[in-house]
Order: structure tokens, then sequence, then C-alpha cells
């Protein structure tokens, strides 16, 4: 243990060092803080990594290109659908295989519903962090049906596993249109609700307002992306940017901020919400006939070379980089997770601020550790 | 004997009420009164450190609610904690962690192994080099739920199986033979 976390101490300068995790609730996970104190001022943190570090990477290059995709799952589990998507889009790639129009839009429409649960859970863990209990259940009333959703169609609750190279690995269930669009009526009603319960709250808005300010040229310099970067004023929806899947057939909005600070990125996240209602409203219905899986190989082999591809999770940019030398698994896979880049952010955005001020903007950064250490 | 009937169910009170003139004698055994109150009354350490936190915080939330089972009460600090629910993979690096917060807890203590990961190394079994195949290794558990990660009405199973653990523990025999 000792060399490991440092006990705390008094610098020479009397700065008072101060150790927060690796279990900390409000950490979010098994991220360790070390932080630099003058009274309660923040003077420095540095975050240490590694204790959720599981070696997804190293994994990979021993699984074959159709069992790798499972590992993503785990890594940020709160947008499994997502990692499995770049995943398999990425091998697609290196094939050059078209996917049929139904799995698109499957994949599209679970990729939405994955951003809305892992927003109300980022909803309900933001009051957590700050004080509020209450949205906590809320949130996880309405996250509740979503799961249900997924649980019907994929077989699991969290760590779905179902886009495999060339399509979805099943039809949806017969159910599935009818229930998504009656839990779509039922979270666009409680939006109101959430913004009674939080956004216009004195105490939410005194400690979110105008902290962790980060300006558009550093959330640019630091490769900030996501909602994160977007409240600095940073265009950087791949969605938008880059469609991939079916977000070419969809209308809306990427949503912008000004201000950088907590709050805003706080009213990012909860009209994003309203657009991922929106996008899967234009989807549901339209779910063309077809096949939902195209043909693959049994064992897959991608060309020699080097294939690369972003999408956008509920938390950045999301990057994933395959190196192939021919074989039937992987010569080396990058991921360039977006927690990682934001998470180099914070402490830029904690200097100078008090040490309350960290807890809030650590939880709007929206940090999952397993997504940062793979 | 009237009271004993309203009691009934997973909180039936171990023991007899026999009813004189003005009020009552209550008969039972220590032990059983002893983990009668604790087994309804566990305060979870909040702890998880990946995917299963989530399915621990389900159960938490809304649908599920633990707290129908007294686990409610969740600690952020182990020095108030009575169980520990490890929610996740452990890898080398947090494995003096988590050896340090089991020792910080107070005596009696409970271990539930949360998820493949906590059992065996799960999905990392293979070809890694720093997860910890299986959390036996660094704490002892009592309860294991399979499953990656468990649902949480398996959770819930897991906690009501070790209230039934707790119940039938002899807290005054294991004592005496500590002393030994
Ligand atoms: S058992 Fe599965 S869900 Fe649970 S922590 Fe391990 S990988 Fe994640």
């Amino acid at each position: 243990m000792r060399g490991l976390i440092e006990d705390d101490y008094v610098t020479e300068e009397g700065e008072f060092v101060i150790n927060i995790g690796p279990q900390h609730p409000s950490t979010h996970g098994v991220l360790h803080l070390k932080v630099w104190l003058d009274g309660e001022t923040v003077k420095k943190v540095q975050p240490h990594l590694g204790f959720i570090h599981r070696s997804i990477e190293k994994m990979s290059e021993s699984l074959s290109y159709r069992n790798f995709i499972f590992a993503t799952s785990r890594m940020d589990y709160l947008a499994a659908h997502i990692n499995n998507e770049a995943c398999a889009l990425t091998v697609e790639k290196g094939l050059q295989l078209e996917v049929p129009d139904r799995a698109k839009y499957i994949r599209t429409i679970l990729a939405e519903l994955t951003r809305l649960q892992s927003h109300l859970l980022w909803w309900g863990c933001t009051g957590l962090d700050l004080g509020a209990v209450t949205p906590f259940f809320y949130a996880f009333r309405e996250r509740e049906f979503i799961m249900e959703i997924m649980e019907e169609t994929c077989g699991a609750r969290l760590t779905q596993n179902f886009m495999v190279p060339g399509g979805v690995m099943y039809d949806i269930h017969p159910n599935f249109q009818k229930r998504t669009k009656e839990v779509l009526t039922q979270i666009k009603s409680k939006f109101q609700e959430y913004d009674n319960i939080m956004t216009g709250n004195v105490i939410f808005e005194n400690r979110t307002k105008g902290v962790g300010l980060l300006s558009k040229e550093d959330a640019i310099s630091y490769g900030v992306t996501g909602p994160t970067a977007r409240a600095s004023g940073v265009s950087c929806d791949i969605r938008k940017l880059i469609p991939y899947s079916a977000y070419d057939q969809v209308q809306f909005d990427e949503i912008l901020g000004t201000g950088g600070d907590c709050y805003a990125r706080y009213m990012i996240r909860m009209h994003e919400m309203k657009q991922s209602v929106f996008i899967i409203e234009q989807l549901i219905d339209n779910i063309p006939e077809g096949e939902f899986q195209a043909k693959t190989k049994n064992v897959i082999k991608l060309p020699k070379g080097e294939f690369y591809q972003r999408v956008e999770t509920p938390r950045g940019e999301l990057g994933v980089f395959i190196v192939s030398d021919g074989a039937a698994s992987p010569y080396r896979i990058k991921y360039r997770s977006p927690g990682f880049s934001n998470l180099s952010a914070l402490p830029l955005m904690a200097k100078g601020g008090k040490i309350g001020d960290l807890v809030a903007i650590m939880s709007t950064i929206d940090l999952v550790i397993p997504d940062i250490d793979r | 004997m009237e009271i004993n009937k309203s009691m009934e169910g997973p909180l039936t009170f171990p023991g007899q009420v026999h009813e004189t003139a003005d009020g009552g004698i209550l008969v039972t055994k220590l032990d059983d009164v002893i983990n009668w109150a604790r087994s309804n009354s566990l305060w979870p350490l909040v702890f998880g450190t990946s995917c299963c936190a989530i399915e621990m915080m389900s159960t938490a939330g809304a649908k599920h609610d633990w707290s129908r089972f007294g686990f409610e009460v969740a600690r952020a600090t182990p020095r108030q904690a009575d169980l520990i629910i490890v929610a996740g993979t452990i890898v080398m690096k947090m494995a003096p962690v988590l050896k340090r917060l089991y020792d910080q807890m107070p005596e009696p203590k409970y271990v539930i192994a949360m998820g493949a990961c906590t059992i065996s190394g799960g999905p990392f079994f293979y070809n890694t080099y720093s997860v910890v195949k299986g959390v036996d290794h660094v704490i002892p558990v009592d309860v294991y739920i399979p499953g990656c990660p468990p649902r949480p009405e398996a959770l819930l199973h897991s906690m009501i199986t070790l209230q039934e653990k707790i119940k039938n523990e002899q807290y005054f025999k294991k004592k005496i033979e500590d002393v030994r």
C-alpha cells in the first residue's frame, strides 16, 4: 500500500496534500486524485490511473474479430452498444462490407436509447454528488424502462454485445417498436419534472454556474470531446460531422453552449436527451424490411493495413484503431477513449477553485473510469 | 402469541412471548436476537469498480429497491459498513486497496462477490496480465453471485442468502474459538 498511495502530508510551501480515492463515492469508480490545497483552494490536481486497468487492448490481440467486441462493452459500460458499434464498424471498414439498411436503423435506435440511459444515469449521479438524493431515484425509474427494452431485444441489460461485424446479432423483438414508443412518451413527459427538481434549483445553480471554466481554446488543445467540449462552443459531434450508421437519414441539432462551466455542460446533456428522443422518433416507424445481418465468413480475416473509425459516445469521441497483419486476430488495437482526454483537462478546470467544486466538475465531465483505464 | 403473528415473514422475531396479566415475558436465545438484528440491518460499503456497480446502483434504485431488505444505508467509509459488495473487476493495483478497506471494516464483516470477475476473473480470465483471478485471493468471501453482470434480482437473492447465513451463526461460540 505504501508507495502506491502516499499518505497526506504538508509540502514545504505549506500546501496540504490530500489523496481522494481510489475508494471515494464521488470519483465514480476507482480514480485516484492527488490534490494540493491551500486552505480550501485547489492549487494543483494530479489524477493517478490504473486502478481498473484490465488490459483489454492486449487481450484483444489474442481474440478473433468476432470475439474482441465483447470486451468493449465492459470498457464504457454505460454505452456498451456504441462501443460495440465502433468495433463492428471498424471491422466492416476493413472488410469493405456493406451493412443492410435494417441493421443500420436498429443500430442507430439502440445507440440513441443507450445515450438516453447513460445521460439519465449521469443526471441522477450529478444530483447525488451535489447533495440531492431524489434525482437518483427519478432517473433510475425511467432508466429501468430502457433496460427492459434492451433485455427483450438483446438478451442483456447492461453488456449487450448485440453488434456483430455485418449488422446486428438477431432481429428485433416483435414488441420492440411498440415498447420503445411507449417509453419515449413516458420519458418526454418527465423532462419538465427533471427541470423542476434540479435545473432551476438555487443551490444547484450556485454550485455549478461559473464553476470549472474551460475555454474553447483549451478544450481544443486538450483534445476534449463530447458534451464537455460542446459546452465550451467546440463543434465536435461525430454524428453530424462524419455520419455513420443511419445518422445521415435523420434531422437533429448539435447542441452548442458558450459558458464552458459546469452549468453549461449540464444543460448540454439535458438538451441532448431531448435530441435523442427526437432521433428515435424519426426512425422507429421506418425501420426498413430486409436482412438484419450481412453475410460474413465464419472466420473473419482483415486485409493487411490500418483501420480507424470514430463514433460519438455519450461522453465524447471514441476511436477504434486496428492494425491488421492479415491474420484472424488483430495485430494491435488501440482505443481512443473520450474519458481519458476529458480527464486530462480536469486539473486545468479545478485549479484555483474550491475543493467542493472539484466534485461538481468531476460529475459534469461524466467520467467512466474503466473507459479511461481500459 | 399475538405479537409473534404480526411479525411473520422474513422479519419474524426469534422467540416466544408468554402472556401474563400485565404484559408478557419474552423468552429467546441471545444468539438468535443478535443474529436477527444483524441480518436485518446490514450496511453495505459503496464500493464499485466497474460494470457490476451499475447493476448494484439499479438494485438501489426505484424498481428493485434493496431497502426492502434493510440494505439502504450505503456507507462511503468502511468504518461504518458491515458488508462489502465487491462489484466489479479487481486488478493487481486495486487489490491492496481492497485488502485495506476490508481490514478497516469493524467485525463482524461480510463479503459478497458480485459478478464473474470477482469469482474468477470472468471475461478477463485469459490473456490478461493485470486482473486478479477471483477476489477470494485477497479477502474471504461469504456469497458468490455469477453473472456478467448479475441481474438486480440475483443481487437481492445473494443478500437474502447472506441474511440466512447470518441467522445461523453462533456468535458466542465463534468468540470462544477466537480466544483459543
Ligand atoms: S462480471 Fe462482467 S459486468 Fe461484472 S465487472 Fe466483470 S466484466 Fe463487468
